[in-house]
């Protein structure tokens, strides 16, 4: 038996993209998607690369499959909002190369805005899904989609959770495919989606999508398991495996592939039962179809709809069914009452700090955006107004700025100001799609202030690289974009870099900006500390000095304890940034 | 469509480790090196852990469920064998996973929340008592200052693995090998003697 190997899920779609013979990867890094390219660029032999945003990443993905060679994109359930358009024209156009897009959805919003349910992305666009349940899977399903792609002439989605994503479990890889490149061929009747193309192609997907369902009711990997009793529960990906424990014995119809559904096996074998459930994590997506075939299931009647499932919640969803099943719920008293909780925060030297607790002061409407800064929302800093996705805070913040201007009459001219408004990201997020919101607000006229947070990585996810760093995915120096530059060629003359450790600048140059009748950008400049690891002399406080004010407190640095009325630092946590001792009035925070 | 009509009952004879701690703790290589001991021994296993966001200084914890045929990735509550905390209050928070006849092995560590740096919220001071008067078998230790003594602090979770693999059938040989092929190479020694020490200690008591 060849070896078998603990491995997340996303590192077993990465070996088996590898052993499928993948050549060309494209991400743009999202929790809880991120290892699958960040393993995969680490093999021998293949290309990968972090891309701007999921669209391109998509779009080039689709080019290497045109080009002949097997493909993969990566990508959290929300990246797939952003490369909805070439997924949807994709399926028309098919494939040369295997093109599978894993794309892994968050339940419980471990790490993201919302818990969309991406399984209706793959109905919506005619494309086949596959759903592991475990990282065997993950890898067994992953080598299944290349050839069901090349098969069906379609992209495949491997549709992934977080628990299937970031759960190890073992896996055994088999015997690795090396397919010989697709010569190239021009077909523009295929690949040119002009109206008079496209109809010719819908077609041609609706007659795919029958065959594939025949597929779906063959396929290998979708399980009966025959136990005891009347009922039989329908389930999928990691659901599975919480109905294993929840109704133990119980009959289980496991279904692998879950576009197309199929609606054969599901009426075959559930005719037996009288009683049928079904177990999946959010929406009621194979519930819908169940409820179809005439077989009356109880589904979302029991199971949660929202947040994540586990053994808990699976089991209380149908007591009769636990009781039928012996399931034993044992005592589990809770202890939590009373605890402090424990928010995630901005690390101590975050350069984030300096610029939001400037900001914050300003009193203007904070649009803000998707990265660690989003931890500013909380108090004390509560420097967030609105977030909606990637990119947004510029966007918003030109709506905004105008709907105010739209609400002020003539006379009233003195009431501008109090409602100015700033956009805050970061520099991956402004990358990724934060540029075409900054030519909107040069081109329409927009007269407020967008703050960029050059932190130079991608901090939330892992330290990724982006076209800001100066390095690719495997440290190779490229070029970098220089963000003054290109604000400046959009038609932005106003445009400042700011140290966000130095708060006295900050806050000049932001009321210098924010008053301006113009557009502006302020650059904020400074490293992340986590990933740099830079150190300087921790800062302590002068008793003699110190009247236990308590505004150092209001910057929420790890770094400051405050114990009755007395506020000290921790040295061992304090990075030296020295945002704190500028907060201070009486100068009593020192260095040593 | 293929007919499991034999399957292995999972879940029956699963034994579950819940890890508890703070962002940047370092619970995921202490879960990964805990399951890939198991898997040394022969055991399937499956673990689940926490990235993102909610590494940022913010609550976590890791998963380890090994046995004939594991399930779920996620430990039910009620049914982990042992809880290890790398946190006094993370161990308190999380103590619902734990069995009634499960132990806590954790270190005396403090690592102050927001809500406690800012004054606005207790510290559980009495966790300690708390945690012992529950589970009377539990251990508690300094654990970053024996790591300390053994050659590196930041070793201080290896010493709570070397407490819990008392309970656990992999060998001592096992573990190390894992310790060597998972720490980065100059750590190794350190973990290595934070091992050792965290098993006598164990043993002793």
């Amino acid at each position: 038996m060849a070896e078998r190997k603990l491995m997340t899920g996303n590192e077993a779609v990465a070996m088996a993209a590898l052993d499928a013979g993948v050549l060309f990867a494209s991400a743009y890094p999202g929790t809880p998607s991120t290892e699958i390219l960040e393993v995969f660029s680490r093999q021998e032999g293949v290309y990968a690369e972090w891309a701007p945003n999921e669209k391109v990443a998509l779009e080039a993905v689709v080019g290497a499959s045109l080009g002949g060679v097997r493909s993969l994109a990566a990508m959290k359930h929300v990246g797939l909002n952003v490369a909805a358009d070439p997924w949807f024209t994709l399926p028309y156009i098919g494939v040369s190369g295997g093109l599978v897009v894993a794309n892994a959805d968050d339940p419980g919003m471990h790490s993201s805005q919302n818990e969309q349910d991406n399984r209706y992305y793959a109905k919506a666009a005619k494309v086949p899904m596959l759903e592991p349940s475990d990282s065997q899977e993950a890898y067994d399903l992953t080598r299944e989609a290349y050839r069901m792609s090349e098969r069906y002439d379609t992209p495949v989605m491997l549709r992934l959770t977080t628990r299937v994503c970031h759960s190890r479990s073992l896996v055994e890889r088999a015997a690795p495919e090396r397919p010989a490149r697709v010569p190239y061929a021009k077909d523009e009747v295929k690949r040119v989606m002009i109206p008079g193309h496209a109809r010719l192609r819908h077609p041609i997907m609706v007659e795919r999508l029958a065959e594939m369902e025949e597929h779906s009711n063959e396929f290998s990997f979708q399980r009966t398991e025959r136990g005891a009793g009347d009922a039989v529960v329908i389930t999928a990906g990691v659901a599975y495996q919480y109905v294993k424990e929840a109704f133990p014995g119980v009959s289980i119809l496991k279904l692998a592939m879950t576009n197309p559904m199929p609606r054969g096996l599901i009426s075959e074998f559930c005719e037996q039962f009288s009683d049928v459930y079904v177990v999946e994590e959010l929406e009621p997506y194979m519930e819908e179809t169940v409820a179809s075939l005439g077989l009356y299931p109880k589904g979302k009647s029991g199971v949660p709809r929202v947040g994540e499932l586990n053994v808990d919640n699976v089991r209380d969803a149908f007591p009769e069914l636990a009781k039928a099943t012996g399931s034993y719920t044992p005592s589990h008293p809770s202890h939590v009452e009373g605890l402090p909780a424990r928010p995630p925060i901005l690390c101590a030297g975050c350069p984030h700090r300096g610029i939001m607790y400037a900001l914050a002061r300003q009193k203007a409407i904070i649009a803000g955006d998707i990265g660690c800064y989003t931890l500013s929302v909380l108090p004390p800093l509560s420097a967030h107004d609105c977030q909606v996705c990637m990119g947004a805070s510029v966007t918003m913040g030109h709506g905004l700025e105008k709907a105010m201007e739209l609400e002020l009459g003539e006379s009233e001219e003195e009431e501008r100001g109090t409602h100015m408004v700033v956009s805050v990201l970061g520099d991956s997020t402004f990358f990724h799609s934060g540029v075409t919101g900054l030519m909107e607000m040069a081109y329409n006229r927009g007269r407020y202030t967008v703050v960029i947070l050059d932190n130079r990585t991608t901090a939330m996810t892992g330290f990724q690289d982006h076209p800001g760093t100066g390095m690719t995915l495997q440290g190779e120096p490229t070029v970098t974009v220089d963000i003054e530059m290109l604000a400046r060629s959009l038609g932005i003359e106003n445009v400042r870099v700011v140290d966000p450790y130095d708060l006295e600048q900050c806050s000049s140059v932001l009321s210098e900006e924010m008053n301006r009748d113009a557009p502006s950008v302020i650059i904020s400049r400074r490293a992340c500390v986590l990933r740099e690891k830079t150190r300087r002399e921790p800062y302590a406080i002068s008793r003699e000095e110190c009247n236990d004010c308590g505004l150092c407190m209001r910057i929420a640095c790890p770094a400051l304890v405050k114990r009755g009325e007395e506020v000290t630092i921790l040295a061992d946590a304090c990075t030296g940034c020295g945002v704190c001792a500028q907060v201070c009035r009486r100068e009593a925070i020192k260095v040593g | 469509m293929s007919d499991q009509s034999d399957t292995v009952e999972s879940g029956k004879a699963t034994r579950s480790v819940v890890l508890a701690g703070v962002g940047g703790q370092g619970t995921i290589l202490a879960a990964n090196l805990l399951a890939n001991a198991l898997v040394a021994h022969g055991y399937d296993v499956k673990t689940s852990e926490v990235h993102g966001m909610a590494q940022r200084g913010g609550s976590v914890i890791s998963m380890v469920r090994f046995g004939d045929v594991v399930a779920s990735p996620l430990v039910p509550m009620g049914e982990a064998d042992a809880l290890l905390g790398t946190e006094l209050l993370e161990t308190l928070r999380n103590l619902e996973f734990l069995a009634a006849q499960g132990k806590v092995i954790a270190s005396r560590t403090r690592v102050d929340p927001l809500p406690v740096l800012q004054g606005t919220s207790e510290y559980p001071t009495d966790a300690e008592e708390r945690i012992i008067s529950l589970w009377p078998d539990s251990i508690i230790v300094d654990a970053p200052a024996i790591a300390a003594e053994a050659g590196d602090a930041r070793a201080a979770n290896t010493v709570l693995l070397g407490i819990l693999s008392l309970a656990l059938p992999v060998g001592v040989d096992e573990w190390l090998a894992v310790i060597e092929k998972l720490v980065k190479a100059k750590a190794v020694e350190a973990n290595r003697n934070a091992f050792l020490v965290g098993r006598e200690l164990s043993e002793n008591r």
